[in-house]
Formats: structure tokens, C-alpha cells, sequence
């Protein structure tokens, strides 16, 4: 009981009490017992080159307390605003941010009056940005916990769209080839690039960008396995072996995306465009719908090629049984080759429409995702392409939603406990069957 | 190009905090992956709760550093046991997957604002050198000759790293070699062998998995003693060197682990002198020295395909104890 009070007084009881659980228990433990109480500082990140900084104000009087969020590019931190009204957060990248004031926070009868109370900025030329937030007398245009649930869904459902887009390539690999393969992720972040190449430097249109994209992560794929996979397979190395070899992948091809574009974040065109209010409290741009509305298209198509095309049908029978549907007259190698070639026309898209939804685009932004992918994947049972397209929607949709509840940096906590949860009480996953775990 | 410092900055690292850390780390991941098998992707995990563990006993409870490196440890086995309960029972890539997971939660944790009081967030933790420093017990003064010259901190760093580094071996030498050994390593080869032999399977992992973190947790501890703790450090990469620098040295053996990790440190510390020398002589035109530095890291990436493709084993090992590799 003195452990759970400790902690709740240490984490200002954000954390709610499900999420004492395994792992965080025991952290609970270790990090919990400290000194009382734990106010947050007005100044974090110092250690970080750019900084977004700001003074709460109401009529020239500082107001002290007030808690900030700063979001954006896979780093979120928050402040609280000092004695005299100043807070202060580094960030690490040159990138859009989302700025957060918790409305709760100010003194009674004082809001945010203009702009509502999240925020854009950029960081500009000189490595720093200044938000101040319109504060005054006024109504508090606060939304409801309903309201704010709802937004937070829609936003998820947006990432797990395109996570599943991301999801379905790795678990279609997985099923067929066995391979649990890490460097997923740098097809994501291939993807991205080569939009930025045609979309940004030769300053095409963002749609002849996109084709052009997922052209070449096809390229990437059959190169990947005529060049690679194939002749590995042929070697008859080891599922361990395999997944070793797509660690060392993933590094190499990883490095050499930072030695190709620098460790800086560029943004596509049209990227951090405005939030068209639509209902409630959500807000959606252009990009958003036109994101959500790729995603679905694309995976239905696919989901319709995977039942009932002769090859998709193939593809599921090798998921099964490589063997016996190699004795059925299934050529094996060429099935796999054409799964390799969707996954990763899937991931260089999924990692176009990431590039928007982080926003930005980053020479590691595919491994910032991985993890959720594989939880996806988990989730919905290994090696199945419809179970991971569900495993990714309750990812995305929890990891929104959790933020509501838990501080939002730990946002990416939720799905990955819930992948270690998952493996204890179903390990094959909703849609696994049973004798995929050994 | 100035070979003299190129070199001795090489020298250097043969026996720097990182080298030994890594060695460590490497070892018990030799317990791990090598003897019992287990295919553990979290080892930075268990490296920063020992790292963590000795940083905030020292700073938020006051204790002296011994006690503080016991609390690391005792940490370690806890996350050892919190990873293995789940998976432990699962198949290779599954445990694979948790524990990668495992370790990143555990960085998110320490990474949040939220425990910012306690772990220091993305600033990390330092500053906790004082007991560690007062039971020195070299006077001041320099020690060492040649590239191998230090200060009575450093030198005490290094000859207690290089003490647990040789008991580590030592230790895990007469352990692979014992009863306990030859039953861990029969699980490695067929599970249901030892089973039917009438031994508790999942009590030898878990014991495996505790030993072997608590070794990699003793490594963490090195790598904090003389600098900081810092988030960024604990990160998957770091157990993919780690993985690398096993698998360089060879994963079942004893003194794999310590030969990979020296080579991978001197490789490292070569390249990392001599790519930016190349370009700032010219030798490498179109590169800049940044993008020089991030190509050590493509060589890792490749070195660990070919190593894995054309030598499973290793440097030391020997192919037959090899059955990831079938």
C-alpha cells in the first residue's frame, strides 16, 4: 500500500492503477521511492540544441503552474511554467511541434483565448521559438473527456491505418519466409525518402512523388529478395540466423540513410497543414483524410487480392504449410518473391503517410516504429495479414488514447505492454491459430 | 593524417569503461544466447537497470557505491525474472520480440518527464562520483605508460572493471563446465531431452537468464562508473553491438565475448580517428567528416551479415555448438 501511495504521489497520479502491472511494478519500485513530492521543472531538455520557450501571462501578471506539453517528431516533453511565468523545453530536431496548454492549470475563470489551446510551432532560423498563448477573462472553451476521447480515436484510427499498412508486409513476410525481419523498418523510412527525393528536391508533384515512392520500395523488394533472401534461403540458414542477418540490415541500411540525408528533419510539401474542425473536438487536415482514406482503399484492395487472387490464395497456403503447398505445384520461391515485393511497396507507402502523420521525415523514423509494428503483428497472430491489419488499428488507437491518461511521452508504453500481455494470455494472437507457438 | 594519435586513441580503447562494459555485457549474453539458448534482444535492458539501479541509489537514497552496484544488481534479477515468467515458455523469436520490447519500455520510463526527479529524464543522471571516488585506494599521481596513461580515477576504474571482468570469466568458465553447465547447454540443443530426463526446463532458463543479466547488469555499472547515465546510451542499437561483439568473438564460448568486444571497441575507435583524418586530408573527397563517423556503424551492420552468414561461430567458437545455425 506504502508503494502505491509513494507512486502516486510521485507520478502526480497519472499513471492509473492498471498500468501497475509486471514490469512497471517493479520500476515503481525502483523509481518511485524518492523524495515526496515531484514538481516538475519549467525548464527540460536542456541538453537539446533547439528550444521552444514561452511566458505565461494574464494581463502582464505571470501565472505560475501551468503545465505545457510540447509534442511532435517522436519527442514529447512537458513543463510546468516558473515563478515568473516562463517555461522553456529543448527539442532535438528543427521541426514542426505541437504545443499543449492544460487549460485545467490556469486559475479559475482565465482561458486561452485565441487559437484554442494546442498549437503549431516551428522552430525558426535561430534554433529557438517563442509560443505565447492569448490568455484572458473569458468562457473556457474546454471540451469534454467525451469529446476529447472521440478526437483521440479518430487520430488513432489514423495511425493504425497506417501502421497496418506498415504491419501487413512484416507479418506476410513472417508467415511465408519465417524471417522476423528488423529491417522492416528501413523500408519504411526508404519509402519516405524517396517521396522527399522527387516530392521535395526535384520539386515534383506530391502525387507523382508517392507512385514514384512506392515504384522503387517494389524495386527495393525484389532486390531485396533476389539479392539477399533468396540466395540465404537457398543456404539453408536458420530462422535465428535469418533474423540476425535482418538486424545487421537494418543497421547498415539505417546508417546509410543518415549518411545519405544527415541526421536533420525535412518535411514533405504540404506537411503541418491546418486542422479543418469537423465534429466535436476533432480536427483533421486535408492530409489527414486523404491518409485515412489511402489506407483504406489500398487494404481493402489488398485484403480482396489476398481471398480471392490465385496468388493470394497461394500466399496463404504457404503461411500454413510451406511444404505441403510446395507439393500442391506451388512455385514457393516465386510467391515469395511477389510477397516481398508488397511488403515493401506497403511500408514505403505506409512510411509516406508516417512522414505526414509524425510530422517529418528522419533517417530513423521507420525504427521509431517497429515495435508497434511487431506488437501489431503479435497482437493479431503471427503471419496473418488480416489479424495484423486488427492488431495495428487496437495499437493505434491505443497508444491515441492512453495519452489521455498516462504522460503522453510514455504514450508508446501502452502498446508495448500490451504486446508482453498479449504473448501470456494468447500467445498466437487474436486470429493465430494455436499450433504457430512451439 | 596524424597516425600517432590515430593510434594511441586505438590503443586507448582496449581497455576503456566501454570495452569492459561491452565484455561483460557480451558474457552474459553468452549465458544467454551461447550456453542456454535463449534468445534475448534486450540486453541494453539489463545493462541500464544496473546503470540506473548504482545512479539513483546513490543520488535519491544517499547509499555508498557498493551498495548502490548491489541495488543494480538486484535489479537486474528482478528484470530477469518479470522478462522470463512470460516468455520463457514461448518459442525463440517470441522471447525475442518481448524482451526487445521489455527494454524499451524500460527506456520510455526512464526517458518520461513524469520520473524527470529521479531518473533526469533526456539529461540523463551524473554526479554520483563522490563515495566511489573517495574509496579509491591509489594516491594521487599518474599511472600506466604510453597511450595507457592515467589518472588515479581512471586507473581505479579500470583495475576494478579488469577485477570483475576476471572473475565474470572465471566465473561463468566454471559454471559452463559444471553439472549446471552441461544441463543448460542440453536444453540448448533439445529441450525435450532434458525434460524427459526429469529436469525443471524452466527453472535452468530462469536461472540462466538471471546469471546472465546479472552479469550484463555488472557491466552497465562499469559503463556508469566513471562518466554518466544517459538514456540515449540504452537504446536497441546497443544490443545489436552487443549482439555483434558475441557473435564476432563466438557465442558459445568463454572468452568470445571479451575478444569480440575489444575488437569491436579497437575497430570502432580506428575508424572513428581515421574516417574524419581520411576526409580532412582529402583522401575521401564528396564526404564530410560527419557522414564519415556514421560510416563505422554501415560496417558494423554489414560485418554482422557476413559474420552470421559465413561464421555463425565466430572467431573461438566451434560450429557444432552451434544449433541456432540449423
Amino acid at each position: 500500500m506504502e508503494l502505491v501511495n509513494t507512486l502516486k504521489s510521485n507520478l502526480g497520479e497519472r499513471l492509473p492503477r492498471w498500468m501497475v502491472l509486471s514490469l512497471i511494478t517493479a520500476l515503481a519500485f525502483f523509481l518511485a521511492i524518492g523524495p515526496a513530492a515531484t514538481a516538475l521543472a519549467d525548464e527540460v531538455g536542456e541538453d537539446y540544441d533547439f528550444k521552444i520557450s514561452g511566458n505565461v501571462k494574464n494581463e502582464g501578471e505571470p501565472l505560475q503552474g501551468v503545465v505545457i506539453t510540447v509534442e511532435g517528431d517522436g519527442y514529447s516533453a512537458e513543463v510546468v511554467s516558473g515563478a515568473d511565468g516562463k517555461w522553456k523545453v529543448g527539442v532535438p530536431e528543427r521541426a514542426i511541434y505541437t504545443v499543449t496548454l492544460d487549460q485545467n492549470t490556469l486559475p479559475e475563470g482565465i482561458a486561452v483565448l485565441e487559437g484554442g489551446d494546442t498549437q503549431q510551432v516551428e522552430i525558426g532560423p535561430g534554433g529557438s521559438v517563442v509560443k505565447n498563448f492569448f490568455i484572458g477573462e473569458g468562457e473556457r472553451q474546454t471540451t469534454s473527456i467525451l469529446d476529447q476521447f472521440t478526437a483521440r480515436l479518430i487520430y488513432g484510427l489514423n495511425f493504425g491505418l497506417m501502421l497496418a499498412l506498415a504491419s501487413i508486409g512484416l507479418s506476410l513476410v513472417y508467415g511465408t519466409t519465417g524471417i522476423s525481419n528488423f529491417a522492416h523498418a528501413e523500408l519504411v523510412t526508404f519509402g519516405a525518402l524517396v517521396a522527399m527525393v522527387f516530392g521535395v528536391i526535384l520539386e515534383w508533384p506530391m502525387w507523382v512523388a508517392i507512385i514514384l515512392a512506392v515504384a522503387a520500395s517494389a524495386g527495393i523488394g525484389w532486390v531485396q529478395d533476389a539479392g539477399l533472401w533468396a540466395p540465404l534461403r537457398r543456404r539453408g540458414l536458420g530462422l535465428v540466423q535469418l533474423m540476425i542477418v535482418s538486424i545487421g540490415l537494418s543497421l547498415a541500411v539505417r546508417y546509410i540513410f543518415q549518411f545519405a540525408v544527415g541526421g536533420g528533419t525535412m518535411q514533405l510539401p504540404g506537411s503541418g497543414a491546418a486542422k479543418i474542425p469537423l465534429f466535436g473536438a476533432v480536427a483533421l487536415s486535408t492530409i489527414d483524410l486523404a491518409s485515412m482514406a489511402i489506407s483504406i482503399v489500398v487494404i481493402v484492395a489488398f485484403g480482396i487480392w489476398l481471398t480471392f487472387s490465385r496468388i493470394g490464395k497461394a500466399t496463404r497456403a504457404i503461411s500454413d504449410n510451406a511444404s505441403l503447398a510446395a507439393a500442391s505445384g506451388i512455385d514457393v520461391d516465386r510467391v515469395i518473391r511477389i510477397v516481398w515485393i508488397l511488403a515493401s511497396m506497403l511500408a514505403g507507402l505506409a512510411g509516406i503517410l508516417w512522414a505526414y502523420f509524425r510530422p517529418g521525415i528522419k533517417w530513423d523514423m521507420g525504427e521509431k516504429i517497429l515495435l508497434l509494428m511487431f506488437a501489431a503483428v503479435v497482437l493479431g497472430g503471427l503471419g496473418t495479414a488480416f489479424g495484423a491489419l486488427i492488431g495495428a488499428i487496437i495499437v493505434g488507437v491505443l497508444v491515441e488514447t492512453s495519452a489521455m491518461v498516462i504522460p503522453s511521452d510514455l504514450k508508446y508504453v501502452g502498446a508495448l505492454s500490451l504486446l508482453i500481455i498479449i504473448l501470456l494470455v494468447r500467445p498466437q494472437g487474436l486470429l493465430g491459430k494455436k499450433e504457430r507457438i512451439g | 593524417m596524424d597516425w600517432g594519435s590515430i593510434l594511441s586513441n586505438t590503443a586507448q580503447s582496449l581497455f576503456s569503461p566501454a570495452t569492459m562494459a561491452f565484455a561483460l555485457a557480451a558474457l552474459g549474453l553468452a549465458v544467454h544466447f551461447g550456453f542456454a539458448g535463449l534468445l534475448n534482444m534486450g540486453i541494453a535492458g539489463f545493462m541500464a537497470v544496473g546503470a540506473y539501479g548504482y545512479a539513483i541509489s546513490i543520488l535519491t537514497f544517499g547509499f555508498p557505491w557498493w551498495g548502490a552496484a548491489l541495488v543494480g544488481i538486484g535489479a537486474s534479477i528482478i528484470l530477469a525474472i518479470l522478462m522470463g515468467v512470460p516468455t520463457l515458455r514461448l518459442r525463440g523469436d517470441y522471447l525475442a520480440i518481448v524482451t526487445i520490447a521489455g527494454a524499451e519500455i524500460l527506456r520510455l520510463l526512464f526517458l518520461t518527464t513524469a520520473n524527470q526527479e529521479i531518473t533526469g529524464s533526456a539529461d540523463g543522471l551524473f554526479g554520483y562520483h563522490a563515495s566511489f571516488r573517495a574509496a579509491n585506494p591509489f594516491p594521487e599521481g599518474t599511472y600506466g605508460f604510453g597511450p595507457w596513461t592515467y589518472n588515479e580515477v581512471e586507473f581505479w576504474v579500470l583495475i576494478l572493471g579488469l577485477i570483475l571482468l576476471g572473475l565474470a570469466v572465471l566465473f561463468v568458465w566454471r559454471l559452463i563446465n559444471s553439472p549446471w553447465g552441461r544441463v543448460i547447454k542440453g536444453i540448448r540443443e533439445d529441450e525435450d531431452a532434458v525434460r524427459a530426463l526429469g529436469k525443471n526446463v524452466f527453472s535452468y532458463k530462469m536461472q540462466a537468464l538471471i546469471i546472465g543479466g546479472v552479469i550484463a547488469a555488472i557491466g552497465g555499472i562499469v559503463y556508469a562508473l566513471p562518466s554518466a547515465v544517459n538514456p540515449n546510451v540504452y537504446v536497441t542499437s546497443l544490443t545489436f553491438f552487443v549482439w555483434t561483439a558475441l557473435l564476432l568473438g563466438g557465442a558459445a564460448t568463454v572468452f568470445g565475448p571479451l575478444l569480440g568486444a575489444v575488437i569491436f571497441w579497437v575497430l570502432q575507435a580506428f575508424l572513428s580517428n581515421v574516417l574524419p583524418a581520411l576526409v580532412s586530408s582529402g583522401i575521401m573527397p564528396f564526404v564530410s567528416s560527419a557522414q564519415a563517423a556514421t560510416l563505422r556503424f554501415v560496417l558494423v551492420g554489414v560485418g554482422l551479415v557476413l559474420l552470421v552468414v559465413f561464421r555463425p561461430q565466430g572467431i573461438l567458437g566451434d560450429k557444432r555448438e552451434m544449433t541456432f545455425v540449423k
